[in-house]
């Protein structure tokens, strides 16, 4: 009987959702290495290994991106946090997000 | 003043020897003098899919080197006046695709003809740098899936920094997509990304959508390029993109599910 009712009205697949998530995520990546000023990967690679200090993230859980329109540069960082441990050194989330912004402070002024 | 086009798509088998046939023998038919160039050094196979491969005598490689002079090398159409072959080697190697050679051979088409279309190999290598480094036009051949989308946008990244326009600081190469494979029936379902998906990923304009067409395959079965075949979605999907290129409006046709007659589906054959 199921198997009926699937031959008369199958099940919607989301396969084409899934690959427009991951076309959109691979692209944004290899297009910021590859129109990207050379230091964007080295930098990606410093905040990466500065925000691992304190909490334990994958590499593809921060993302950079330079984007331009007309005058303006905006250097995007996003850090997902989410669901990533925080190291034993630093039990609390929060602390370790004031813990990296501190760490990125002297960047900025630089 | 003639116009080079390239078509190109960094992923093989996507359909490039094809639209490289159809989109030239559309041009022709459009009343365009027409050239279409294999650039696949050693892969040779437009003259197949052109349905001239016994009419080879003399090849780009020979006329890059001295050997022949253009005109011997040049293959008439026996369907269309405006339609011009010219074939590739199939014993060299991509590296004999000198720059300064295809630069000097374009030159000297480009005074008899309106449109001269170069029908790239796959790859980022040399022999498709070099098909598309003359373009003023680029048609990316690409198929609504993972693989052939990235690519596209790969290649699409080297027109922009890698082509003669880009060195020269010339005004860019003009890219348009043309998405061919497409099934609709199965975009409904969910199983294949939407011609809008791929539209916005890679954020160029859209020459056309090709429907998955069996006539496309009996095309090269036949050596005839798809837009000789009136009765055919696909050859009707190519003539459009073809309108479209030379700036006309046309509706999207093929991108729903055709509704089948009672009639064509006992008989079967689209």
């Amino acid at each position: 009987m199921r198997r009926l009712f699937e031959m008369l009205f199958p099940p919607r697949s989301e396969s084409a959702a899934i690959a427009r998530e991951r076309l959109k995520i691979v692209l944004a990546h290899e297009r910021v290495s590859r129109d990207g000023p050379d230091f964007l990967p080295a930098l990606q690679q410093e905040l990466l290994d500065v925000v691992s200090r304190y909490i334990e993230i994958r590499p593809d859980m921060l993302r950079i991106n330079l984007d331009k329109s007309g005058e303006t540069s905006l250097l995007e960082i996003n850090v997902e946090i989410d669901g990533a441990k925080a190291k034993s050194a630093t039990p609390d989330i929060a602390e370790a997000k004031s813990a990296i912004v501190a760490a990125l402070e002297p960047a900025k002024s630089g | 003043m003639a116009k080079v086009v390239v078509v190109t798509s960094g992923k093989g088998g996507v359909g490039k020897t094809t639209t490289a046939a159809a989109f030239a023998a559309g041009l022709a038919l459009r009343g365009y003098k027409t050239v279409v160039i294999d650039f696949d050094v050693g892969l040779r196979n437009l003259d197949l899919v052109m349905g001239c491969e016994r009419r080879v005598v003399f090849d780009f490689i020979n006329v890059i080197n001295g050997d022949a002079k253009l005109n011997q090398a040049l293959i008439k159409d026996k369907r269309n006046d405006n339609l011009y072959i010219f074939p590739t080697s199939q014993t060299r190697d991509k590296e004999a695709l000198r720059r300064d050679g295809v630069e000097r051979v374009l030159d000297e088409l480009r005074e008899d003809f309106d449109y001269i279309v170069c029908d790239s190999p796959a790859g980022i290598e040399h022999g498709a740098i070099t098909a598309l480094y003359f373009a003023d036009s680029a048609v990316i051949v690409t198929n609504p899936e993972v693989s052939s989308v990235r690519d596209s946008d790969r290649i699409i990244g080297i027109l922009a920094s890698k082509s003669r326009r880009a060195e020269r600081n010339q005004e860019p190469v003009s890219v348009q997509m043309l998405l061919t494979r497409y099934v609709p029936e199965r975009v409904n379902r969910g199983e294949m990304l939407t011609v809008e998906d791929v539209k916005e990923i890679l954020s160029i304009p859209l020459l056309g959508v090709i429907p998955e067409s069996e006539s496309v395959l009996r095309a090269s079965n036949t050596g005839t390029p798809v837009v000789f075949d009136e009765d055919s979605p696909a050859g009707r999907a190519y003539m459009d993109a073809v309108a479209r290129f030379l700036g006309e409006q046309r509706e999207l046709r093929f991108v729903t599910p055709e509704r089948k007659s009672l009639f064509r589906f006992i008989f079967g054959r689209a």
